[in-house]
């Protein structure tokens, strides 16, 4: 992929050229256009980005390139020719000769593309035995040397565990291996490491780069994120609503984009706001310790201060106890030991030994605002029960007040006899904001809350949450695995690494070196604008790694 | 310990515990039916004295929970005892008496699921990939109807057919038909080929011959089963076919048998095999219409006649069996679920 000598590189003939492609989806008893009319080429050994927000088309895009639409999608129009050959023209059986040896797939949810009845290295051969390219045994040794190039650990043996028995990022690596086991003309990456915390990306990443560029692939590399697509394609391709907005090298992109839509895809990265030091504390958490079933510490001695009317962003990687932390503040977990003072009084450790007063004061929104609003109720509903539970409004002053809340999450009263499946995302995450802020709390828990957003809406949501606070001089929790939001919003940052506390202190001091060891590593992982940021840390990190051993 | 082993001994030592909380049922379920094998022998007629000189002979009249303890006793001991029908120098055993008709019955249902099982297995895999063709819908249809008849219906019906080969030509209906077209009709019905429609069987029928007599029976019990089944297999196989890793096989250009086979039935089998065991327990438990019909001499009928005649024994013991055989399937439909689940048999 591209390297170093990105812009030098010799590309080769024509591969792939799509003309004028139409694809609809059936939802509500109908046919919607999902790609209105998208033209592109690819020449052998180039990779192109698609970048867009969800609903582009640019997954689409990708599968039809294989000459496939997903179930309840159909393409309608366009021709897509690979190496010479209409794809759309073909027979099924043909296409299907195609797909993995040819044309290979690699996608976003290694854990769940992964069949977890077979062992890797079965899935990884399949594709060369199914279509008579080697025998089994020779299959196995090269899924072994593939294994080997992606620097998988124990690559000898990895082949002959289940899909559960590996972690993500080996996953998704392997996932490349079996993309690779056909030596195929173009792979499809399809959000690859999406689904992986920002220290495991950087290791995929380097490795899916690697290996392509050794076997000179072609690839069409999909994502949502454009600082990771900076550092993998040599040309990007910006979508929005089923139709290309832009097309360009990746440097010019990234230095002249020429339409507005594509500066606003990294509005968030620039979001910052100045930190605000404290008078007095709201939540002081002592030394806490916790576990699941009373085994596997979770959490071990944290301890955390929250300030008044400030955001206290707590940051870490999947596994390092953030969400633990939450379901301890909650009450929904009883520390094991340890203890959390709320406005200067002890909480009882337990849901159900605090009063009402205490849980009303003290809110949580989640990451997935589908599965928090119950589906059956209207947003009317949603926000009046709070009302009616904690404070006891009802009627017209219920129905003020639920007016209120509406006018400050900036929704019209229009939405109140909506359902959620009748809001997009954005709205709905809103609805849990005021939902949230109905019963009139000191401090709001926000588990990941714009983490499942596309970009510019977390933009809105996060604009949204810092007016909130300084009107009403809420405190907020933070829990965010993302550096950018931690930028945009916090006041303090806690960062977080296998149930225990790294460093904690007011943002600058966190963001500004000298840091801790695992905040370094974790800070130098997020992906920068920067073409040649990924090629720069590998090489930093290399060095070090050299200047330990000696 | 191996978690897979643990959870068998688990399920194992549960089993044996709802075992013992059958047997305490059964015993009293027994306990209260109306009269006794004394009444039920010697008749309206006989006087009071009788009838109680005949109850302390088969022990009959010593309190219900001395008696449960003694009968549980024995079973510990692999003693089912004796049939109260057992004279003074003629002893028959419950365990004599049941262990024939306990052979004929498991005959029956091992050479039911013979057929059934793969057919079922076989029809819900091609429904799963050709589905929504007419081929789908005709086995959904059909399977469905057989299925929606009570069993004795399917029994007579197949009965009636066979009787039909010889004698169609000659009814009234035949008549009125078109010559040519009620001699096609039994040329059709002499394909059929003329199994028994009563089941005569004893413990000297030879094997093949055993087979042949319970033909019509098996047919029965297997239209009665194979729709249950193969539904399971063809929505376990589709609800699997919406995975990732289904999407994923697709775009590695598996063909469709490939990916409802390697795909798609390895992670289905749970659900399937838990409906294959329940059904196989309705092959011993549940048969006892369909003995009737053909005069099967199997389990069913021998427990029925034994609670008509009050011979508490040998409904203890069937209805013991009938119990350990429900929970013997179940148990191992659970360990095949267990062993098919890699998650479970390779913990990380």
């Amino acid at each position: 992929m591209k390297s170093k000598n990105s812009g030098q590189r010799e590309k080769g003939t024509k591969l792939l050229s799509v003309r004028n492609l139409h694809v609809e989806g059936f939802s509500d008893e109908r046919w919607h256009p999902i790609v209105r009319g998208v033209d592109l080429s690819l020449n052998r050994g180039e990779v192109l980005g698609l970048i867009g927000e969800s609903g582009a088309g640019k997954s689409t895009i990708g599968l039809a390139a294989m000459g496939y639409a997903k179930p309840g999608c159909r393409i309608t129009q366009g021709s897509i020719l690979f190496d010479g050959v209409d794809l759309l023209a073909m027979t099924e059986t043909a296409r299907r000769r195609l797909r993995g040896s040819r044309i290979a797939y690699v996608a976003q949810s290694a854990a769940a593309s992964f069949n977890p009845a077979h062992r890797l290295l079965d899935q990884t051969v399949e594709t060369v035995v199914a279509h008579g390219i080697a025998s089994r045994e020779a299959a196995n040794r090269d899924a072994i040397k593939l294994y080997r190039r992606l620097h998988l650990p124990d690559p000898e043996t990895i082949g002959f565990r289940y899909p559960h028995q590996v972690s993500g990022g080996q996953l998704q690596r392997a996932m490349t291996a079996m993309a690779m086991a056909c030596r195929p003309d173009l792979i499809i990456f399809d959000e690859p490491t999406t689904a992986l915390d920002v220290t495991t990306q950087v290791e995929v990443l380097a490795s899916i780069r690697q290996i392509v560029e050794e076997f000179n692939t072609a690839a069409i590399y999909v994502t949502h994120d454009l600082a990771v697509v900076a550092q993998m394609a040599d040309r990007i391709m910006v979508l929005r609503h089923g139709r290309t907005v832009e097309e360009a090298e990746t440097r010019q992109m990234l230095a002249a984009p020429a339409e507005d839509y594509t500066r606003t895809l990294w509005a968030v990265r620039k979001l910052a706001k100045p930190e605000v030091p404290a008078a007095d504390h709201l939540l002081t958490i002592d030394n806490i310790t916790a576990a699941y079933a009373g085994k596997v510490k979770v959490l071990q001695d944290v301890s955390i201060k929250v300030p008044r009317g400030r955001t206290v962003a707590v940051v870490g990687e999947s596994g390092s106890g953030k969400s633990t932390l939450a379901r301890v503040i909650t009450g929904l977990l009883p520390p094991v030991s340890g203890s959390i003072s709320f406005a200067g009084h002890r909480l009882p450790r337990t849901l159900k030994e605090r009063p009402k007063d205490i849980l009303r004061r003290i809110q949580m929104i989640y990451q997935m605002p589908d599965n928090a609003l119950n589906p059956r109720q209207t947003v009317e509903e949603v926000i009046s029960r709070p009302l009616e539970f904690y404070l006891g409004l009802k009627g017209g002053a219920c129905d003020r007040r639920v007016g209120e809340l509406m006018h400050m999450i900036e929704m019209d009263e229009s939405f109140l006899d909506r359902l959620p499946s009748e809001l997009s995302g954005g709205q709905k995450q809103r609805i849990c904001i005021a939902r949230a802020l109905a019963a009139n709390p000191e401090l709001i828990i926000c588990d990941e809350v714009t983490s499942a957003l596309d970009q510019i809406v977390q933009e809105e949501i996060l604009k949204l949450l810092m007016r909130l606070q300084q009107e009403f001089g809420v405190s907020y929790i933070f829990i965010t695995h993302d550096i950018a939001t931690v930028r945009a919003i916090a006041d303090e940052i806690v960062v977080m690494h296998q149930g225990k506390v790294v460093e904690q202190g007011l943002k600058t001091e966190i963001l500004t070196p000298p840091h801790a060891p695992y905040t370094e590593l974790l800070l130098s992982s997020v992906p920068e604008m920067d073409p040649d940021w990924l090629t720069k840390l590998l090489e930093t990190r290399e060095r070090k790694r050299v200047g330990a051993a000696n | 310990m191996n978690p897979v082993v643990r959870t068998v001994l688990q399920r194992l030592g549960l089993g044996l515990i709802t075992l013992f909380i059958v047997t305490i049922i059964i015993f009293s379920a027994i306990a209260m039916l109306p009269g006794d094998f004394a009444k039920a022998m010697l008749g309206q007629s006989a006087t009071p004295e009788t009838v109680a000189a005949f109850q302390r002979e088969i022990g009959i009249d010593r309190p219900p929970v001395e008696r449960y303890f003694a009968w549980v006793g024995q079973i510990v001991q692999g003693d089912f005892g004796s049939s109260f029908a057992s004279r003074t120098g003629y002893r028959r055993t419950v365990a004599e008496i049941i262990a024939p008709r306990l052979y004929n019955t498991m005959f029956l249902a091992v050479m039911t699921a013979l057929i059934a099982v793969p057919l079922a297995l076989g029809l819900g895999i091609l429904a799963a990939l050709y589905r929504n063709s007419w081929f789908d819908r005709v086995v959904n249809t059909v399977t469905l109807t057989t299925i929606s008849f009570p069993e004795f219906f399917v029994a007579y019906m197949l009965a009636y057919l066979i009787i039909s080969r010889d004698t169609f030509i000659g009814t009234e209906f035949a008549q009125s038909l078109p010559e040519w077209l009620a001699a096609s009709i039994n040329w059709v019905l002499n394909l059929v080929p003329k199994f028994p429609t009563l089941a005569n069987i004893s413990d000297r029928t030879p094997f093949w011959e055993h087979v042949w007599r319970a033909a019509l029976p098996s047919i029965t019990l297997t239209l009665v089963i194979v729709a249950h089944m193969m539904r399971m297999t063809r929505v376990a196989i589709i609800n699997m076919l919406a995975s990732p890793y289904i999407d994923m096989a697709r775009l590695k250009g598996m063909s469709p048998m490939a990916i409802v086979l390697r795909h798609a039935l390895p992670n289905a089998w749970a659900p399937i095999v838990t409906v294959i065991a329940f059904n196989l327990a309705y092959l011993i438990v549940g048969v006892v219409v369909v003995e009737v019909v053909f005069v099967y001499p199997g389990i069913g009928q021998l427990m029925v006649d034994a609670v008509k005649s009050r011979d508490v024994p040998v409904v203890q013991a069937c209805a013991l069996i009938f119990a350990a055989t429900y929970i013997l399937l179940n148990l191992t439909a659970d360990i095949i679920s267990i062993a098919t689940n890699p998650r479970l048999l390779h913990p990380r």
